[in-house]
């Protein structure tokens, strides 16, 4: 909660441009700018579970309201609140609590605060959060920032207050990664994760997929098409310094770190066809680990680090596998349908998430690896890329609506679903990122 | 085992093929090229065979099309296959790709291994045919290139295809 972690990605937004083009191709740029796409949400549905809250505008400066309204649409987002309204509330944070009241109009916790700015142009921002069941304080924080840093501190008092409520960490000041496709140019993009503030990793006129988040956030992994065929790349989003972590004959692709970052899975054909192979984050030490005379590719660690799920069609259709590191002969794990793609494994390690194809549409499965009890989260006709928000409660994938490729989520549950839609140009390829650190 | 067999047939198909080789298809648009004086001009169907001169079948016909869910190449393509193989037996230092392709159905990753297995299917055929290894990259583009951007069963069709790219 120190002003450091406020700003790290604001001081990523500087203009720090690098262009590789001039040593790759001159199609592929660099830059970490400002892009130009707006994400519009809706959302449909309610959890099973629904917390009745009040957010009062925060007092004192006219920017209350705004940090009063991201948290409002944060929670609102996830499903599992229900906000009663705060309209006139008038409270600053010394105010005290008429709990009676609040719990009266239906709020079992009520979050208000005060906004004020200093001459320095700097916004101090002080919250609380009220129990008006146990007529009690449930936290009470103070921020302070510059006013292009007060969404991100509203994400924060709504991490809050969700874990406060909930018992789960929450994932609003988290980012998500994607790849958006207009006309010929593809733009890798970091956003917040309810699609705001979006900022081009990398623009090209060559396809870009598979964007892989290391586990401490910082970097990117990605294949990219720059130099006329898929090359795997790790790239600081910080600085925007990026390097070939696996450019052998053939194919290159589908890249997945290791839980402590220090290695990445990915998939090559330079002996063949596709096969999984390991190699440190730096792209030495290559280690082969699938041995099959048909196709292997998609893999993702477990989170103990121990094995990998992976795609593979040794079966006869493309089905979930599960290794050891060191090969041996794999355990299927999925047996629905005869086309079950994009292993995607909880935080917890209980649950997987795949893209399988019924009836001839592409729909996110679930599968709790448990009980073996499977449910489809998703019912569109192409929906692909899922991946968990990194406290598990969300699912983020791509989505075909009306003839456009959306951003959509949905709960863990499938209860609550939600479309994030770019204005202009298709979205691909979305992945969640880790916790910040 | 599996690939053993798949291996013998084609070695099987590829002498039909040969005791044939005269008919392929590719006489048709070679015939008005012959005696144009270019210098590669090929010794036993009087055909150009520069594969950067546009008028020449190594440019004109280098793309292999698969039926749906298909990743061996039919019959109808030994003889074009069998063209560039013989031109690149013939020039050692000339290098080549073989793109790979696949309709927009599916994941992009899984599309991406799909194209692959299209295009080293035809390499796999260049190299029984005398191609070294060394001359021949097999890549795919996946489902991320499309040649038909529609969405018909004829655009997806267009785009079940391994593409034989000569590299200067």
């Amino acid at each position: 909660m120190t002003p450091e972690t406020l700003s790290r990605f604001v001081r990523t937004a500087a203009p720090a441009r690098v262009l590789l083009a001039l040593v790759l191709l001159a199609a592929a740029a660099l830059s970490w700018r400002p892009a130009h796409a707006q994400l519009r949400v809706d959302i449909s549905g309610t959890g099973a579970t629904q917390y009745p809250i009040a957010i009062a505008d925060f007092s004192g400066d006219d920017a209350g309201r705004g940090i009063a309204e991201v948290i409002r649409a944060d929670l609102t987002r996830t499903g599992q609140f229900r906000l009663v309204s705060a309209v006139g509330a008038n409270l600053t944070v010394d105010t005290p609590v008429a709990y009676d009241d609040w719990r009266a109009r239906g709020a079992d916790t009520l979050a208000y605060g005060s906004i004020n700015r200093s001459p320095d142009g700097r916004y101090d921002i002080r919250y609380r959060l009220a129990d008006t069941v146990q007529h009690g304080q449930l936290d009470g924080v103070a921020f302070t920032g510059t006013d292009r840093e007060l969404r991100r501190i509203a994400h924060q008092i709504a991490d809050r207050i969700y874990e406060k409520i909930t018992g789960v960490r929450g994932v609003f000041s988290t980012h998500i990664a994607y790849v958006v496709k207009q006309g010929s140019t593809y733009e890798l993009q970091v956003a917040d994760a309810d699609g705001q503030d979006p900022k081009v990793a990398l623009r090209s006129r060559e396809p870009i997929i598979s964007p892989s988040w290391s586990p401490d956030g910082r970097k990117l992994a990605y294949v990219s098409f720059e130099s006329g065929k898929p090359v795997v790349y790790v790239q600081t989003l910080a600085t925007s310094q990026r390097v070939p972590v696996a450019n052998y004959k053939g194919n290159n692709s589908a890249p997945a770190w290791s839980p402590d970052g220090s290695r990445l899975a990915l998939v090559l054909t330079r002996d063949g066809l596709s096969q999984i192979y390991v190699v440190n984050a730096d792209g030495t030490g290559l280690r082969r680990v699938t041995r099959s005379p048909m196709i292997d590719t998609e893999p993702v660690f477990s989170p103990d680090g121990g094995s990998l799920y992976f795609t593979s069609d040794r079966s006869g259709s493309p089905q979930i596998y599960q290794t050891g590191l060191d090969g041996g002969d794999p355990r299927r794990v999925t047996f629905n349908g005869s086309y079950n793609i994009s292993p995607r494994i909880s935080p917890d390690g209980r649950t997987l998430l795949y893209v399988s194809r019924r009836d001839g549409a592409f729909r996110i499965a679930s599968l709790d690896l448990g009980s073996g009890k499977e449910i489809l989260l998703s019912d569109g006709r192409d929906d692909q890329s899922p991946s968990f928000a990194p406290n598990g409660m969300q699912v983020l994938y791509a989505a075909v609506q009306n003839g456009r490729s959306v951003l959509a989520g949905v709960s863990s549950d499938g209860r609550v679903r939600q479309t994030l839609s770019v204005l202009n140009g298709e979205v691909r390829e979305p992945t969640w990122g880790p916790f910040p650190q | 085992m599996r690939s053993r067999i798949a291996q013998s047939l084609t070695i099987a198909a590829f002498a039909a093929t040969l005791a044939a080789c005269s008919s392929v298809p590719l006489d048709e648009q070679g015939a008005d090229q012959a005696g144009a004086g270019q210098g590669g001009a090929g010794a036993t169907t009087g055909q150009v065979m520069d594969p950067f001169n546009p008028q020449s079948v190594l440019a004109q016909q280098r793309s292999v099309y698969f039926d749906f869910d298909s990743y061996t190449v039919s019959e109808q393509y030994r003889g074009l296959v069998e063209t560039h193989a013989r031109y690149l037996a013939g020039h050692p230092q000339q290098r080549i790709m073989i793109e790979g392709n696949t309709d927009e159905r599916g994941g992009a990753e899984y599309n991406l291994a799909l194209g692959q297995r299209r295009a080293d299917a035809v390499r796999r055929m260049m190299t029984l045919m005398g191609v070294s290894d060394g001359q021949v990259e097999v890549i795919s583009f996946g489902k991320e290139k499309p040649k038909a951007t529609g969405h018909t069963e004829a655009d997806y069709a267009e785009n079940r295809r391994a593409d034989i790219v000569y590299q200067r």
